[in-house]
């Protein structure tokens, strides 16, 4: 395939959606399935079969339409001059007769989701920018919206020093939380002379809370493709694979479906648009344990080992998948790239902030009005997030803290709302940006009780190989506890503090170095409800006091 | 397949480096990492998972040592030297953490000296004194793990193990058979003989006893030991690597 014949596969599926009259789109990701999509869309499909209209009303699935709280969610559009666009929410199988009834007319009031507000308003999409508009299971709906484009361009009109160059420019970073420049990642594998190399997609997202990578995978997975062949050739890789946990069924029947339709395009597989550049993917499944997603652990697992994190260096980049040079990046960070190929490095720079460029997608989840999927650009504060974007929290209760970057990362309090967001400013405060996730806290929330939550996480998803993370957070998790419980006396919560300190600096990888991250962040800002908790020391009389 | 160059599997390179241990200047091959080089120049580093003839694996976290201009950190046991390095083995904190990291330990199974067979030849024991780790302040689990003494002429006592993986890795690497390995997360690991029958019916074991002599504590022994009576005789291992290498 060259430019022109995607060229004319794009006009014909425009033209194609041009020629119906109406259409109707029901977001098919996990969230609104779970709560009922498919009837809709059966239910749409067959009144459409009944009233024989097929010529005009074009029902499809498409990907996550951001706003979860208020599925299953179905947007009806109109092509014709002035057409107009309807959203509606929360929509049962018996309203889909009034609904279709509709269609072409007076919208449903009853329904209807305002599309007016700061939640859709407020974002900057482009990871999600077809997120809830093409069907993720149609190549054509993806060429359609402009997709493969940077790819065939790149391969028959840029060099692979080209493609690194504006990755470089664009000042990408690490989604995944790390925050690790990718134009240096991919500079690391691209240098070496090491004839076979890998690119591995990391779609292992296990952050309690988090489901950026999920709703991607489910609503773009060609996106992910895409972005993944584009590394895959500036990096000099020929095979590649994606390591995606099996608790997600839809996104890997997607990511397949995807993987069959790219590949009968040739856009995919041997002789890519007849260059010389061959690029195949394989998925392998990830059995849901939370330390593959550490880049060791994770090569260790695909290379059919036990998923345990290896000391760094050798980094991935120069020794990783059966020793050779491996380059990891996560699943919104390869989405970006065609983004960032098609409209240029010094493009995606001009988002966001000077060191954390370009787009985040965050999931909103816990006491926020607004549940769901946003894509904000960086440098944004997290009142607007919260308090705009997310609407506030719900039943007229106050907010406590934001909790950022799952197990690894901290809550923040009230005071540090108006801080933006960035990779180095979240760090100064004692969170990370993570991956994503962000859950909101009111004031039942009970900090110490959010903290052993998030022990208790580490220590059942821990390894077991180091011995600080193994122990260490047990420990943890036990004086927490006992905190929660009530029996614990200072000398509890000073151990607590000095294990906190062990762990985070002797543990082997990221998931025990953070582990003590949740911890931390409460102690350093409400203290005060740990020394709630405690109980005076019974021995306290009977020790000599100190001076 | 070793990841990690060690003296026995990298080929021999001839560039010398210079560095700083603890203020004392010393030089190294480049391809070295700083536990070799500490261990050549009679610099003591606590260390419990590393054992020389076997590769690095670097999970004990005893041996982390501060590297000058590094933030993080660094197992000596897997890291190689580099030119200028100045290391520091033995500063206040990393006495407090080994110390922790003991404590740690001791509290997460049954390590009661007294009665075990290798009370008096036990590198934990010995590694405890060392550090000054007189006394637990963390809770002990008091988690019951079985014994299994299935096997004609050894035992495995699951309460003494400190899950090092060093009779994972002589089984593989050594002997070839690969009989061990690690199963379960967190603290519920496990070593496992095959795919967790016990050890007298272990098809792949050759009951050679590498997997015993390297056990640093008494979980693994040779049966009819009573307190204390369990030496165990390590040494075989570098000469067999080195006479390997020779071949």
């Amino acid at each position: 395939m060259n430019l022109e014949e995607l060229h004319d596969l794009a006009t014909q599926a425009q033209a194609k959606a041009k020629s119906q009259e109406h259409h109707v789109h029901i977001c098919m990701a996990a969230s609104c399935q779970s709560s009922g999509a498919a009837d809709l869309q059966k239910g749409f499909t067959e009144k459409v079969k009944q009233s024989g209209a097929g010529d005009r009303v074009c029902v499809k699935g498409v990907g996550c339409m951001g706003l979860c709280c208020a599925g299953p969610l179905v947007r009806v559009e109109s092509t014709t001059a002035g057409g107009e666009s309807h959203l509606y929410q929360h929509v049962k199988k018996d309203d889909v007769t009034e609904l279709y009834a509709s269609i072409g007319k007076k919208p449903v009031e009853r329904l209807e989701c305002p599309t007016d507000i700061p939640f859709f308003e407020r974002q900057q999409r482009i990871v999600l920018e077809n997120s809830g508009r093409i069907d993720p299971e149609q190549i054509e709906d993806y060429i359609g919206a402009g997709g493969y484009r940077s790819l065939v361009r790149a391969l028959t009109e840029m060099s692979p020093q080209d493609v690194l160059r504006e990755v470089s420019d664009s000042g990408l970073r690490g989604r995944g939380g790390g925050g690790y420049p990718s134009g240096l990642k991919w500079a690391t594998v691209a240098r070496s002379p090491h004839p076979t190399k890998y690119v591995i997609c990391n779609a292992d997202e296990g952050d309690p809370g988090a489901f950026m990578d999920r709703a991607v995978l489910e609503s773009d997975p060609h996106r992910v493709l895409e972005g993944m062949t584009l590394a895959a050739y500036a990096v000099g890789a020929e095979y590649g694979y994606v390591y995606i946990r099996a608790e997600y069924p839809l996104a890997v029947e997607r990511l397949k479906t995807a993987i069959r339709q790219a590949t009968r395009r040739g856009l995919l597989g041997r002789q890519i648009c007849d260059t010389p550049f061959s690029f195949e993917i394989e998925i392998r499944l990830g059995a849901g344990a939370f330390v593959c997603g550490e880049e060791t652990a994770l090569i260790a697992s695909i290379e059919g080992q036990r998923g345990q994190p290896s000391p760094r260096p050798p980094y991935p980049a120069d020794e990783g998948l059966w020793d050779c040079p491996t380059l990891i990046n996560n699943v919104e960070t390869l989405a970006n790239i065609p983004a960032i190929v098609r409209e240029g490095g010094q493009w995606f720079r001009s988002i966001g902030t000077e060191k954390s460029t370009g787009t985040k997608v965050f999931a909103l989840a816990g006491r926020i009005t607004n549940t769901g999927l946003i894509e904000v650009p960086m440098g944004i504060s997290l009142r607007e997030i919260i308090e705009e974007i997310g609407g506030g929290i719900p039943d007229g209760r106050t907010f406590k803290a934001v909790q950022t970057g799952g197990p690894s990362g901290g809550c923040l309090p009230e005071e540090h709302l108006d801080m933006p967001v960035d990779y180095d400013t979240l760090r100064t405060a004692g969170s990370i940006m993570g991956s994503g996730g962000m859950i909101v806290m009111d004031e039942s929330s009970s900090m110490v009780d959010v903290a052993r939550y998030f022990m208790e996480f580490c220590m059942s998803e821990s390894c077991g190989k180091c011995i600080p993370c193994r122990a260490g957070t047990h420990q943890m998790h036990g004086i927490l506890a006992k905190i929660a419980r009530g029996d614990a006396t200072a000398a509890d919560l000073q151990l607590l503090e000095e294990l906190c300190e062990v762990v985070r600096d002797t543990s082997l990888c990221g998931l025990g170095q953070t582990a003590p991250n949740p911890v931390q962040s409460t102690l350093r800002y409400f203290r005060h409800e740990y020394e709630e908790k405690l109980k005076a020391d019974p021995f306290a009389a009977a020790k000599p006091a100190t001076t | 397949m070793p990841r990690y160059p060690t003296p026995a599997n990298a080929p021999p390179k001839v560039r010398v480096v210079t560095l700083r241990i603890n203020g004392q200047d010393v030089s190294a091959r480049e391809d070295e990492t700083i536990l070799s080089v500490a261990v050549d120049h009679g610099i003591r580093i606590p260390s419990l998972c590393y054992l020389e003839g076997l590769t690095a694996w670097g999970a004990c976290r005893l041996c982390v040592v501060e590297v000058a201009g590094i933030p993080k950190l660094l197992p000596a046991c897997s890291t190689v030297v580099t030119e200028g390095m100045v290391v520091e083995t033995n500063s206040d904190k990393l006495k407090r953490y080994r110390r922790m990291i003991l404590e740690l330990l001791f509290a997460e199974r049954n390590h009661v000296c007294s009665v075990c067979v290798s009370n008096g030849h036990c590198e934990l024991q010995n590694l405890a004194a060392e550090c000054g780790m007189d006394h637990v302040r963390v809770p002990y689990r008091n988690a019951p793990y079985e014994v299994d003494s299935s096997h004609d002429f050894f035992r495995v006592d699951h309460n003494r193990c400190v899950l090092c993986t060093r009779c994972v890795r002589v089984c593989d690497e050594i002997e070839g058979a690969h009989t061990w390995d690690v199963m379960g997360r967190g603290v519920e690991c496990q070593v496992i003989t095959d795919l967790h029958t016990p050890w007298g019916e272990s098809e792949s074991c050759t009951s050679c006893g590498k997997c015993v002599q390297v056990c640093p504590t008494g979980a693994l022994v040779k049966k009819g030991t009573a307190a204390g009576e369990m030496e165990k005789l390590g040494d075989f291992l570098p000469y067999l690597t080195q006479m390997r290498g020779k071949q």
